[in-house]
């Protein structure tokens, strides 16, 4: 039975975890109400990803697990031990496809459609865009549109946002 | 946000064992987390469900049986629900982000808590969060709550939009919990506030989720999701209409309809379903069950508006089921 | 001097569109912001906020907090370490006459949301759970914060708000001439109280360094008003306090002011002697201010042609029991149309809140929204167009400055090719005429203006030996393109490649800039980094004519042209000597200058200086139902000289995009019986997502104006400002239903 093999664990003693962050493979000690947010920025110094809201509402913590974007503030790192995990930092080694040290199409595309003002959404943007174009649901300007509503700009370049990500996908359709 | 035990169950039997006072399972964790953030919910012990084996979509009694960790994301664009309960998939992406749906299960948007202002700020009082403690929503800031099904203790609404459609394609969830297992039709499932505003189902303690069971599929022509809300994406329903039809020629033959943001439960009135039923699918017809459902209607001091607007939408939704031209996820415009 | 490139046409960099500087950094996620800078020694604060919003704190149990172990500190007004107490201490920059909040001051609370105390813990989650266990008990009273019931308790501000005009004197008649008016309107408007919510939380995080000095990363938008604020509470002298603020993700005025966080960051890092971060939660942004709700009336009479011959606008809004907030709401009615009869007043209603501030376009947001609505209620009652009513009424003049006439004023051009644009020749004028299927369809417009203002501002500049220019000043990058903006200037100042030029921003130790705020970044650092480059220009034009057979040998400084890299001589091209060269040959390590830019006294005293737009919006209404969608924007915009096209262009769109949520989705909502904003996340806070915005179209029309030598007359408030009345109006054109107060929900369609 389990509580036997694995009891349950304290406030007082973090627990073992392995993730996978940006290709790199981390044994982690983690507080069970540590998220993935907070793993990511407090402890492993990758302040990419952003604190928006803490509550889902806002997009900005936007990172891809397993290659599926997810808001890191409402995961706990604990339930994703053994996870890949991508976030902003390692969105230009997904790209780098002649192993270069390019940026990802989307980061190029980005800074071409001037996608962003302030840069506190970026990163949850790109990575949203990523996850997006992964699902592979979203084809029309109208599609995208609503499939990014889960990431809010205050700085209004949503309309740059969605051409930069229009232009991406044309570009590997091509 | 509270400090708690974290178990990781490998089987359903591990997790209703570890279940004890204080405890909550956690699988999606989309709503909890945010709680437990807020200091809303403070579970002693978390248990984590997701290693569970109930991720799987199968057939199942002519139907499909939906595993409760199957994430939102693969229930919406499953071949099979999008086959045969189309609603079901519209529903769910009427809801939240597409972030937010890769991560919600099946089993957890069930248990998606109110979005009541009072409820989510423990510096207000509010029944619901510390029963007893008062409804400052009665006569407060109550635009976003409920018209039907109130009590004087509480008139917040249930949140999720997947919901709505599983209420109107009459869904059974399947439990597992300390006594056995059990089903429990879906209109059972949620409660009405009465005067333990504190239950939002009827779920006993240590009862988990495993599975979410639907019917035989009837409404894969003639069904609608209609959700109207504040802005044209990611945020809750002020009003929802989850419509199916069965049609025989221009009669309707069958009809199932419920509506979200306006009760503590996904809301049914099967007299308007049987009003509906037989007659011939026109705008008169769909006004007259409309009037029906509204006659019914105890709005807020700030939400008379529902009360209108869920008798426009149920009219337009019926029409949009039974000319078979359900409302577009993407395109805005109301069809 | 004829180094001035806006004048001489040599902008090789001026005037097109560049990619953002800062975008490969924020797209990678290496730009950090204030809540983002790591010290060994970091302790993480946590606030707890008042859950009353008027009373007093009869307690506070800090004992639980204190028992969990990582906890260093529940800082309270009951414990709180001694800092400045006099009102003028706390005074920053921004400040509005009063007496500004201090956190933690005393055991009075005065609002809603109020800090009452800090938990510093080794770790945030620990800081965070430690909050929780505060236990405050309070000896409430009734808070008064519902300004319509609260009317009659007007007042004329005692105290003016530095840099904003007061209403001007009323001339003629107004309420004679109303009265005899064959065409009236007369209405109420108002805008509902809205938070800014920039995506990044505010956040300062103060660094203890070995020599006891501190190094202050805040969420502000002017780095030299935050150090200024913490040598005035704190008691440091300006070298005991750097301030630095790079990137900051969003301000829209909110860090115009050091905010709560940064004092209890450094009052935390003073007692601790150590490291101390405070950020705080989304819902803490609703603790320190706001767009104040203007409740405004304005009465309209003219003639049948549309003539105006009666303007009265009235307004008044909330301010905290504090501070005197003050800013611009029914100026802009008298600068946009000559009318013989005008009067405008303005008063302030105290309420149990925060002093309001600062938010994009401040006062111009709601009293533009006022006046632009009802010019359409009164074009639709004169049976006019409404670009025929504006244009029958334009003013050349700004009759509330004495009649001053305008630097530069396109605003026709903007309706002329706005118009042209969008379409307004198919318009069909009637209510309810036009249809796309289901939907209604309405077209409407408006005005947009702004002030064009400069402020003082200094910049340095330095050249090296190796060919690089490095240029900046203390002010920040809010979003807005500063950091491109002022290396395209540098670069064109001294004929460098914009690669050779690097523009530090947002650090005290920078020369001193103002806030950027008010649309004056462009115009002030502008001109103060042209102004540095120009001096450099100048001291390496004498190292060079002073080389060794020199080919500048007895050229005069006018003659000189800078690019390429190489100094050379007007008309004779091949006389020339690249910057490298002089600085190696005279064998200094660079050459440097600082300059100081300001408001030209001599222009100001000619001139009144606006920027406008006319803003063109297609809405689709599906009336049954009360959905509207904004379609299609066009923004026609008058800013004197356009620097960088593409950031420009973004600048326009933001503003558009957030004068849509005003019209549409924003509004902060107060459970008066308590005082307390009840929506106060952005679940229930609705700003607008991307599935609102559809297609929006930025046009710059041609406007020379020479307030400063750049031309340049700012571009972050414009895009807001008459969005929500151009969509009001088209959502009248529509459905035939005026909405007079926003935002425009649901339950005011049906």
């Amino acid at each position: 039975m389990l509580l036997e093999k694995q009891p349950p664990v304290s406030a007082d003693t973090p627990i073992g975890i392995t993730l996978t962050i940006n290709g790199q493979r981390r044994e982690l000690q983690v507080a069970p109400w540590t998220t993935l947010l907070d793993l990511l920025r407090e402890k492993l110094d990758l302040t990419g990803t952003k604190k928006g809201c803490d509550h889902g509402q806002c997009g900005a913590c936007t990172v891809l697990v397993n290659g599926t974007r997810v808001n890191s503030c409402l995961t706990l790192a604990v339930m994703k031990d053994g996870a890949e995990i991508t976030t902003v930092e390692g969105l230009a080694s997904l790209g780098d496809r002649a192993g270069s040290n390019a940026l990802h199409p989307i980061q190029e595309a980005f800074i071409e459609h001037d996608a962003f003002q302030c840069g506190y959404c970026t990163p949850g943007q790109l990575c949203s865009s990523v996850g997006l174009m992964n699902e592979g649901h979203a084809h029309t300007r109208d599609e995208i549109r609503e499939a990014m509503s889960g990431n809010i700009c205050r700085c209004g370049a949503y309309t740059n946002i969605v051409d930069a990500i229009e232009d991406v996908m044309q570009g590997d359709a091509r | 946000m509270n400090r708690f035990d974290y178990v990781r169950a490998g089987t359903v039997a591990e997790a209703v064992q570890a279940f004890g006072a204080g405890a909550r399972f956690i699988a999606g964790g989309t709503n909890l987390i945010d709680l437990m953030k807020y200091d809303v919910e403070k579970p002693g012990r978390l248990i984590d469900i997701t290693r569970l084996p109930l991720d799987k979509i199968e057939d199942h009694a002519g139907g499909l049986r939906i595993g409760a960790l199957a994430t939102n994301a693969k229930v919406a664009y499953y071949d099979r629900v999008a086959e045969r309960y189309p609603l079901l998939r519209n529903a769910i992406l009427a809801g939240a982000s597409a972030q937010l749906r890769n991560a919600a299960s099946t089993g957890g948007n069930l248990l998606q808590r109110t979005r009541c202002y009072y409820f989510y700020d423990t510096a207000t009082a509010c029944n619901k969060r510390e029963p007893g403690s008062g409804c400052p929503a009665i006569g407060g800031m109550n635009r976003i709550h409920a018209i039907f099904g109130t009590s004087d203790q509480c008139i917040a609404t249930h949140p999720s939009d997947m919901c709505i459609a599983l209420a109107a394609l009459e869904a059974i969830v399947q439990v597992s919990g300390p006594q056995g297992d059990r089903s429990i039709p879906f209109s059972e499932f949620h409660r009405l506030p009465g005067n333990t505003p504190e239950k939002d189902t009827n779920l006993a303690p240590g009862e988990i989720i495993v599975a979410v069971d639907l019917p035989e599929s009837r409404f894969p022509q003639h069904y609608t999701y209609l959700k109207l809300r504040d802005r044209l994406s990611y945020a809750f329903a002020l009003v929802s209409v989850a419509a199916g039809l069965e049609l025989d020629g221009d009669r309707v033959k069958t009809a199932r309809l419920a509506l979200g943001g306006v009760a503590h439960k996904p809301w049914r009135n099967q007299d308007a379903e049987a009003l509906l039923e037989g007659k011939p699918a026109t705008r008169e017809t769909f006004q007259a069950a409309a009037d029906l459902i509204v006659s019914e209607a105890k709005p807020q001091s700030e939400n008379g508006f529902k009360v209108d607007l869920a008798r426009r939408a149920i009219v337009r939704g019926l029409e949009q089921a039974a000319a078979g031209t359900p409302q577009s996820l993407s395109d805005k415009r109301i069809q | 001097m004829t180094q001035t490139f806006s004048s001489t046409g040599r902008d090789t960099f001026v005037g097109t569109p560049h990619s953002r500087i800062d975008g490969p950094a924020k797209v990678t996620g290496l730009a950090k912001y204030a809540g983002e800078f790591a010290a060994p020694d970091l302790a993480y604060g946590y606030v707890v906020s008042s859950a009353i919003a008027k009373g007093r704190i009869v307690a506070i149990d800090s004992g639980q907090a204190e028992a969990v172990p990582g906890v260093l500190k529940v800082i309270t007004h009951e414990n709180r370490p001694r800092t400045a107490w006099r009102d003028k201490n706390f005074q920053d920059a921004v400040a509005p006459p009063g007496s500004p909040f201090r956190a933690l001051y005393d055991d009075l609370i005065v609002y809603s949301g109020q800090p009452v105390a800090l938990v510093v813990a080794e770790d945030f989650e620990t800081a965070r759970y430690a909050a929780s266990l505060v236990h405050v008990t309070y000896a409430a009273q009734e808070p008064e914060t519902d300004l319509e019931a609260m009317r009659s308790q007007a007042y004329d501000p005692p105290g003016k708000r530095e840099g904003i005009k007061p209403p001007p004197k009323p001339w003629g008649d107004a309420d004679t001439a109303f009265g005899s008016a064959p065409v009236r309107v007369q209405e109420g408007y108002s805008l509902a109280i809205e938070h800014h919510n920039p995506m990044e939380p505010h956040a300062s995080t103060v660094v203890v360094e070995a020599d006891g000095t501190y190094t202050v990363y805040d969420k502000v938008q002017g780095v030299s008003n935050s150090q200024q604020y913490l040598a005035g509470v704190f008691g440091l002298k300006a070298d005991q306090v750097r301030v630095l603020n790079p990137y900051l993700g969003g301000g829209f005025g909110s860090g115009l002011r050091p905010q709560y966080q940064l004092f209890l960051a450094m009052l935390a890092a003073q007692e601790l002697k150590r490291s101390v971060r405070v950020t705080l939660t989304r819902d803490q942004m609703w603790s320190f201010t706001y767009r104040p709700e203007a409740l405004q009336t304005i009465a309209l009479g003219a003639e049948r042609d549309g003539r105006l011959v009666a303007l009265r606008h009235d307004a008044i809004h909330g301010t905290s029991h504090y501070e005197d907030y003050q800013e611009v709401v029914v100026n802009w009615s008298g600068v946009l149309y000559r009318c013989d009869n005008v009067a405008l007043t303005y008063g302030l209603v105290k309420v149990d809140t925060p002093t309001p501030g600062d938010m994009r376009a401040p006062g111009a947001v709601s009293g533009v929204f006022a006046i632009e609505t009802a010019m359409d209620e009164l074009a639709y009652a004169a049976g006019m167009d409404p670009i025929a009513l504006r244009l029958k009424n334009y003013a050349e003049s700004d009759a509330t400055a004495g009649g001053k006439p305008f630097g530069s004023k396109e605003l026709k051009s903007c309706f002329t090719q706005g118009a042209e644009r969008f379409g307004w020749a198919k318009r069909s004028p009637e209510p309810r005429s036009m249809r796309d299927g289901r939907e209604l369809v309405g077209w409407g417009v408006a005005t947009g203006v702004w002030e064009s203002m400069m402020m003082q501002s200094s910049a340095i500049a330095t050249l090296t030996p190796d060919g690089r220019l490095t240029v900046g000043n203390s002010t920040g990058d809010i979003g807005t393109g500063t950091y491109t903006i002022l290396t395209q200037i540098a670069a064109d100042t001294l004929g460098l490649p914009m690669d050779a030029v690097t523009t530090k921003l947002g650090d005290t130790r920078l020369p001193e800039a103002p806030v950027a705020g008010g649309s004056w970044t462009a115009a002030s650092s502008g001109t103060a980094v042209m102004k540095a480059c120009r001096t450099v220009g100048e001291q390496v034009f004498k190292l060079a004519r002073a080389m060794e057979s020199s080919p500048l040998a007895n050229v005069d400084f006018d003659r000189a042209v800078f690019s390429n890299g190489r100094i050379s001589v007007a008309g004779d091209p091949g006389r020339s000597v690249s910057l490298v060269e002089v600085l190696q040959a005279a064998g200094v390590d660079k050459v440097e200058a600082v300059e100081q830019a300001g408001p030209d006294k001599d222009f100001n005293q000619k001139y009144e200086a606006y920027t406008h737009s006319a803003v063109f919006v297609e809405v689709k209404v599906d009336e049954e139902l009360g959905q509207v969608r904004v379609t299609r924007v066009v923004s026609a915009i008058a800013a004197g000289k356009v620097l960088n096209p593409k950031t420009a262009r973004s600048q326009i769109l933001g503003g558009v995009v957030m004068g849509i949520g005003s019209a549409l989705e924003e509004e902060s909502m107060l459970d008066h019986r308590i005082g307390r904003f009840m929506n106060h996340n952005l679940g229930e806070y609705h700003v607008p997502v991307n599935a609102d915005i559809y297609d929006i179209d930025v046009i710059f029309v041609d406007e020379e104006d020479k307030a400063n030598p750049l031309g340049v007359k700012g571009l972050g408030e414009i895009g807001i400002v008459g969005t929500a009345a151009a969509i009001t109006n088209a959502v009248f054109h529509a459905t035939g239903k005026r909405v007079r107060h926003l935002p425009i929900t649901v339950d005011k369609l049906l």
